[in-house]
């Protein structure tokens, strides 16, 4: 599904990401764990196609496109998703007509009508429970005011409402508590199936012992220095990252 | 031969053809002396620093339109708030249409200047409150020198307009150039209630010029909701002169929406007689090509406790300009005034223009008063997330274009104004926005 080929990023000619080579089959959950400005952040923005990074080198495919002449919303619109670590605040948007204008941008782009408006709510109704998310929240402005836990639970509210291919989990753990963590975790599974993938990038092991990865790669420095399978994020946990590190060398 | 000749060697004949026994001849004889010695504004007043009216005084206007032109209902039912029951008084040309009005004296006096001016029966209010807090401008002077069609509204005490009232004027291009001077005087009485909207409108592309006074009274207790729409042709120029005065515990908002025409200016001034007063002023621009819009405010704070809000946001696009010039003063009797400022603009483009300047005279010290002006582009973060959420970026920045104007919108007390309005902006911003609104 995606396919990522020595892929070289800068930002301002500072470079971030050298040289990531990474495969992702449907079905599949992948977890790129790393320490702060290992550039996985980064790696998530360029798949999602922010403009503010330089892609230098290698390419991106999903489903066997280049990604390199599709602007962001393009890619949303073949089924990349990216939940983000810090969504932004837009008041004056209210998060139910956010997802209106959403979903009927990804019908429109497969040159489908708009979506009624009693099977929108009806949608929305499912997902905001199984979220556990109040209905008083979806008439608030767009992240305005949102504590973190809400923030990123808002998050996985749009990924269940887009019902992407591909889902690339920023963060997502961080500003959550447990309740909090294992409800997100909950809905994320619920929402994985044998077409669909997810990438999880997270700095700690916490999140994966509910949403459990195929595969773990160690993000160190712009490169994938180890991959291993879930077992090496305990690894990580318990060692920490410098353990990984002598491997960069070789 | 200039235009200020014109106007002031039109004046006896003027005055003949309207009747110079009536009261305000001797207002109308002063103003245009004023008018005389002060002519039009220059770019050497800091008042019109970066406002420049060359291009609009250049055209030789008619003075005085010959007869109504005849309108059809079905042609300008889309520039009326036509989907609930309102008075109308429309002007066409300048000249009051009685056959797409609709005026009362029940209760409440709804009808024109020209019979106001005239008849006895209003004599006092005339006396009262006519041209009383007009500042001598040139531009008032010549006004209030050749004032004599317009709305004259009174709303009796302790009485609710039970409608909304409309003040349209339509302008047909009869004439090759037109220069309109409406005269509006609102008096809203203790206890009482009104909602004016207000809007000037070309059918065709020639040159028109108006140059509004307004005056508004609001005495004890009274509550005034003002609505501007400015949404004219690139042919039509307005200058706008509303002047407010209040009494205790009235509360007055204007809120002004301007969207098009070429050169508007909006003076708006508040002047607070009496205490626990509230006056809003809010307003939304949003201009493009080489349109120029001026926003000049003054609140005037002269006794204890009041209150003042405005907020203008401005959305500027191509070559346009903007201009905010919001002056608060708060006297040394004006103790506990809370006085709150906020300008926030967006140059889309990188050849638009805001001149932003707010002034604060404050010379009581136990006062709170607060004042931000904001010049930016749009959140990049903002267009990002929007578009990695599959709306397409023009969508996207529209979307946000509008989320940063709309909160004005939320002290709009007419839902159909606030409908309208909103259609408006999304229709100026070009998109679709995939609601109803």
């Amino acid at each position: 599904m995606l396919k990522i080929k020595n892929l070289h990023a800068s930002i301002d000619d500072k470079e971030i990401l050298k040289g990531i080579n990474l495969e992702i089959n449907p079905g599949e959950v992948h977890a790129i764990m790393g320490p702060n400005g290992s550039g996985k952040s980064t790696l998530s923005s360029v798949i999602a196609g922010k403009d503010e990074f330089e892609v230098t080198e290698g390419e991106i495919l999903f489903e066997d496109k280049d990604l390199s002449e599709l602007d962001p919303e393009e890619r949303a619109h073949i089924g990349i998703f990216l939940s983000f670590q810090y969504p932004t605040e837009i008041p004056g948007v209210s998060v139910t007509n956010f997802m209106r204008t959403s979903i009927n941008a990804h019908r429109k782009a497969q040159g489908l009508e708009d979506m009624p408006g009693n099977e929108m709510l009806k949608l929305i109704r499912e997902k905001s429970e199984m979220l556990e998310i109040d209905r008083k929240f979806l008439s608030r402005s767009l992240n305005e005011g949102f504590s973190g836990g809400e923030k990123k639970r808002n998050e996985i509210f749009q990924m269940a409402m887009l019902n992407p291919k591909l889902s690339i989990l920023d963060e997502t753990d961080s500003g959550l508590d447990i309740d909090a963590l294992k409800i997100v975790a909950d809905g994320v599974n619920k929402l994985r199936n044998e077409n669909n993938a997810v990438l999880v990038i997270t700095h700690y092991q916490r999140l994966l012992n509910y949403i459990v990865p195929d595969v773990v790669h160690v993000l160190i420095d712009g490169r994938i220095v180890k991959t291993g399978g879930k077992e090496l994020a305990f690894e990580l946990e318990e060692k920490g990252y410098d353990w990984v590190k002598p491997e960069k060398a070789v | 031969m200039e235009l200020k000749d014109k106007l002031v060697s039109s004046f006896l004949a003027f005055e003949e053809d309207f009747g110079n026994d009536n009261d305000v001849h001797e207002i109308r004889s002063q103003a245009i002396k004023d008018f005389e010695t002060m002519g039009f504004p220059s770019r050497k007043q800091e008042d019109w620093k970066y406002t420049s009216l060359n291009s609009v005084l250049k055209h030789d206007y008619s003075v005085f339109p010959k007869k109504e032109e005849a309108i059809e209902y079905k042609d300008i039912k889309k520039y009326l708030i036509h989907d609930i029951d309102t008075y109308d008084l429309v002007f066409i040309d300048g000249i009051f249409s009685s056959h797409l009005s609709q005026t009362t004296h029940d209760k409440i006096d709804v009808c024109l200047m020209s019979s106001a001016l005239n008849n006895p029966k209003y004599k006092p209010v005339i006396d009262n409150y006519f041209n009383k807090i007009t500042p001598k401008t040139g531009l008032n002077s010549l006004n209030t020198a050749f004032a004599k069609e317009g709305a004259y509204i009174h709303i009796h005490k302790n009485k609710m307009a039970d409608k909304p009232i409309q003040i349209i004027n339509f302008s047909t291009g009869n004439e090759s150039a037109l220069l309109v001077q409406p005269r509006n005087l609102v008096v809203v009485d203790e206890n009482s209630h009104v909602q004016i909207i207000e809007r000037h409108q070309s059918l065709t592309d020639h040159p028109v010029l108006t140059n509004s006074v307004t005056e508004i009274f609001a005495d004890k207790r009274a509550i005034v909701d003002y609505y501007k729409v400015q949404n004219d042709k690139s042919s039509a120029s307005l200058i706008d002169n509303t002047f407010v005065e209040q009494r205790s515990e009235s509360h007055v908002s204007v809120h002004t929406f301007s969207f098009g025409g070429k050169l508007t200016r909006n003076n708006l001034n508040f002047y607070q007689r009496g205490e626990h007063i509230d006056s809003t002023m809010k307003g939304i621009t949003l201009i493009e090509g080489k349109q120029h819009v001026d926003h000049n405010t003054l609140v005037h704070h002269i006794e204890p406790n009041c209150e003042s809000h405005q907020d203008y946001k401005g959305i500027f696009a191509d070559q346009s300009v903007g201009v905010f010039n919001g002056k608060v003063v708060v006297e040394k009797e004006a103790q506990k005034t809370n006085a709150y400022q906020s300008n926030n603009n967006i140059l889309i483009d990188d050849k638009a223009t805001i001149n932003s300047k707010p002034q604060l005279e404050i010379f009581a010290d136990d006062v709170k008063c607060s004042h931000g002006c904001t010049i930016g582009q749009l959140d990049e973060d903002a267009l990002f997330y929007l578009r990695s959420r599959g709306i397409p970026k023009k969508e996207a920045r529209g979307l946000l274009m509008y989320a940063f104007a709309n909160n004005v919108l939320e002290s709009v007390k007419i839902p159909e104004i606030k409908k309208r309005i909103n259609k408006l902006i999304a229709l100026k911003l070009g998109v679709e926005l995939g609601f109803n609104l």
